[in-house]
């Protein structure tokens, strides 16, 4: 009902996925913008410069020299109160490795979009999930797009989330490199108005703020215990925790506002009556679901749970999608290196003995894989658990054979 | 210009309250203090690693009575940028300020420095310079000068001290100076000249450290004192096109009115391995540095 009201107000555009992001920072009225260039990141920073030099975002674009200065720099107008963005890849990504983990722990909210890449060597500027995944750890709320609509979504619902009391956590929106980025796509944008009164301005004093003349708030000095830092880290994960419902409460609020409902850690395709279980994030997941289409014509009972989330960690979802299954098979695009696929590697543990599993790694580097060759891998995985009983491969390299 | 009776007037004010964590005779308290008397205690600190991250003590207690961010190491003039942008865009022009030390200056975060000062953002950088790093135990740094003792130089630094001043000079900004603890109202005078200015300034300030230095904890103001008498430390003001030799530095412009080296040399320790020869290489190259700044204060005029 009032989600048909506002779909009305909405306008339909074809974008790519970097310029439905810079739409996102647009509508969300960013104050500071600070970044540095790097495929398949660029457009992003390139269309933003463009807004603000038409007047249709009123906001500091800050031009530094390097990715780590470009979070340093929005870390530093988000604690001085402002609603703050960077994007970034890959290399980029890594080289601000440090400000990742002291901007998650220093708790001010901050949105960065992570436009997917692989990592040298060799140089290779093609999509790889590798690099959002390495964040992991620091502290960053991190969510993945399937298609340029859910970037721009994801974006916009970032800033609500980073900045609700209960979070205070940064959040990472990863979309694919070139097959989401540099793709034109239908999608619909609400209204400024709309999304003005659903995402008012950043309230500067919350959490802090660090102004000449303010309160004398002192930010990261030595804790005078070190059970003080375990604590903070506690807190942390309570907060990680509190992402969870009001990530939910969020997309609630944008389903009213747009239509548009999701998951929403997590979404699950064909998957009321499924047996086995098919796992992925990130774009090719709409690939795979043209694979579970021809699979289940051809009578093989499997579903796509598809990660929209990976932090916080969806494990209620997890558990909740794969209780009964008789297999998960999980696509990495991915590869932490001694171990195996990070989506399975995390999934895995949640899987119950008796359970088929299988970890796949494929599309590193970038390399295409067609919706049949994902039906081939599942048909596979299920066949020879349907013959041999539950099996338990935690990596399997998909390696197609290359002409030339 | 800041009078005696004006410094009388600060000198019962806590800027940073008692009982910190710095060594006996830290210079960075002294030059602390004498920056929060220039801007009257009311600015915002951006502390990259090093002894001040230290000093204030532990949480959730701080000895420094103004808001304060410590930042990771190579991180605090980009860091200071964003809080600028984000606090003028709120109407608020008061100072934000990076206390920084030589190694977070001149080498790790001399990239974000470059940027912060190219870009001519509205901060007074602050470059506390105790020519080592100190904080993780006496290495060498870019501004430790040749021939000093460090743990990391043991028979002596090989390279010649950065010249961090004269590289911001040439960023273009509006304001660069060197200071010394030694003199707090030509310190206080330049911090206050740089607030009448918009945009990016930059002072290096001598700040010299006992444990470091290997001399008595009572000798810090003395060594700081004697670095300019020597002419060895040249305090100088560029401001908006115009390079001058600052008061207290304009009687060495003399070479013969200038102290001997060896009394600055010999109250440290770092330098007690020196023979003759190194001493007088060592007075070369700070006649060079004099002919250097000289000529910039004629092209600077």
């Amino acid at each position: 009902m009032t989600g048909q009201i506002s779909l009305a107000k909405q306008v339909k555009k074809v974008l790519v996925g970097d310029h439905a992001v810079a739409e996102a920072v647009k509508l969300a009225r960013v104050n500071v913008i600070s970044a540095y260039p790097i495929t398949p990141q660029t457009l992003i920073v390139e269309r933003i410069s463009e807004m603000i030099e038409r007047g249709e975002l009123k906001a500091d674009y800050i031009r530094v020299e390097s990715e780590f200065a470009a979070l340093a720099t929005v870390y530093g107008a988000a604690a001085g109160g402002a609603r703050a963005f960077t994007a970034t890849s890959s290399h980029g990504l890594f080289y601000m490795y440090e400000m990742l983990w002291w901007a998650a722990a220093s708790r001010v909210p901050l949105v960065m979009a992570v436009v997917t890449r692989a990592l040298g060597p060799p140089w290779n500027i093609h999509d790889e999930h590798t690099d959002l995944l390495a964040i992991r750890d620091s502290g960053w709320i991190i969510g993945m797009a399937q298609n340029v609509q859910e970037a721009f979504d994801m974006t916009l619902t970032a800033f609500k989330i980073s900045e609700d009391e209960k979070v205070l956590l940064p959040v990472a929106i990863g979309l694919d490199g070139f097959i989401l980025s540099h793709t034109a796509e239908p999608l619909d944008i609400p209204s400024q108005e709309d999304v003005g009164s659903w995402l008012p301005p950043r309230n500067p004093r919350i959490p802090y703020t660090i102004e000449p003349g303010g309160e004398p708030i002192t930010m990261g000095n030595l804790p005078k215990n070190d059970v003080y830092h375990a604590l903070l880290k506690k807190y942390m994960d309570e907060s990680m925790e509190n992402a969870k419902k009001v990530i939910a409460e969020v997309y609630d609020e944008y389903g009213k506002l747009t239509g548009r409902n999701y998951g929403p850690l997590t979404e699950c395709y064909r998957c009321s009556d499924a047996k086995y279980i098919a796992v992925s994030m990130g774009a090719w997941s709409g690939d795979i679901m043209g694979a579970i289409e021809r699979l289940r014509d051809e009578g093989y009972p499997v579903g796509l749970l598809r990660i929209r989330y990976l932090r916080p960690f969806p494990e209620e979802d997890i558990t909740a999608w794969i209780n009964g299954a008789k297999g998960v098979i999980v696509f990495d695009r991915d590869y932490s290196a001694g171990l195996g696929g990070v989506l399975a590697s995390e999934i895995s543990g949640f899987i119950p003995s008796n359970v088929s599993f299988e970890g796949v790694l494929a599309g590193l580097g970038g390399f295409d894989v067609s919706p049949d060759e994902f039906r081939g891998i599942i048909k596979e995985f299920i066949d020879k658990t349907e013959r041999e009983g539950p099996i338990k491969i935690r990596k399997y390299w998909y390696i197609p054979k290359v002409e030339g | 210009m800041v009078t005696m009776t004006e410094l009388h007037k600060y000198g019962t004010r806590k800027f940073i309250m008692p009982g910190t964590a710095a060594c006996p005779g830290c210079p960075l308290q002294v030059g602390m203090r004498q920056l929060a008397m220039a801007l009257d205690g009311k600015f915002v600190m951006v502390i990259p690693a090093g002894c001040s991250s230290i000093i204030p003590g532990t949480a959730p207690y701080t000895a420094y009575t103004v808001p304060v961010l410590h930042v990771p190491f190579a991180s605090s003039p980009a860091v200071a940028s964003g809080i600028v942008r984000a606090v003028r865009q709120r109407g608020n022009e008061g100072p934000v300020v990076v206390w920084a030390g030589d190694g977070a200056t001149a080498d790790i975060g001399f990239a974000t420095l470059s940027g912060a000062a190219y870009r001519n953002e509205d901060i007074l950088y602050i470059m506390a310079d105790n020519e080592a790093y100190m904080n993780t135990g006496i290495q060498a740094s870019g501004t430790t000068p040749w021939m000093a003792w460090t743990t990391t130089s043991p028979r002596g630094k090989t390279e010649d001290k950065k010249d961090v001043a004269l590289i911001m000079l040439m960023h273009k900004v509006p304001y660069v100076a060197t200071a010394s603890i030694a003199y707090p109202m030509d310190f206080i005078d330049k911090v206050r000249r740089a607030m009448q200015v918009k945009g990016f300034r930059f002072i290096h300030l001598h700040a010299p450290c006992p444990p470091g230095w290997k001399m008595d904890d009572a000798y810090t103001i003395r060594a700081a004192r004697l670095a300019v008498e020597t002419g060895a430390w040249i305090l100088w003001e560029y401001n908006q096109g115009k390079l001058t030799i600052s008061p207290p530095s304009i009687p060495f412009k003399d070479r013969a009115r200038r102290k001997p080296l060896e009394e600055y040399l010999k109250i440290q320790g770092r330098f007690a391995h020196l023979k003759p020869e190194d001493i007088k290489l060592m007075e070369e190259k700070i006649d060079r540095q004099w002919d250097l700044i000289l000529k910039l204060a004629e092209i600077y005029k």
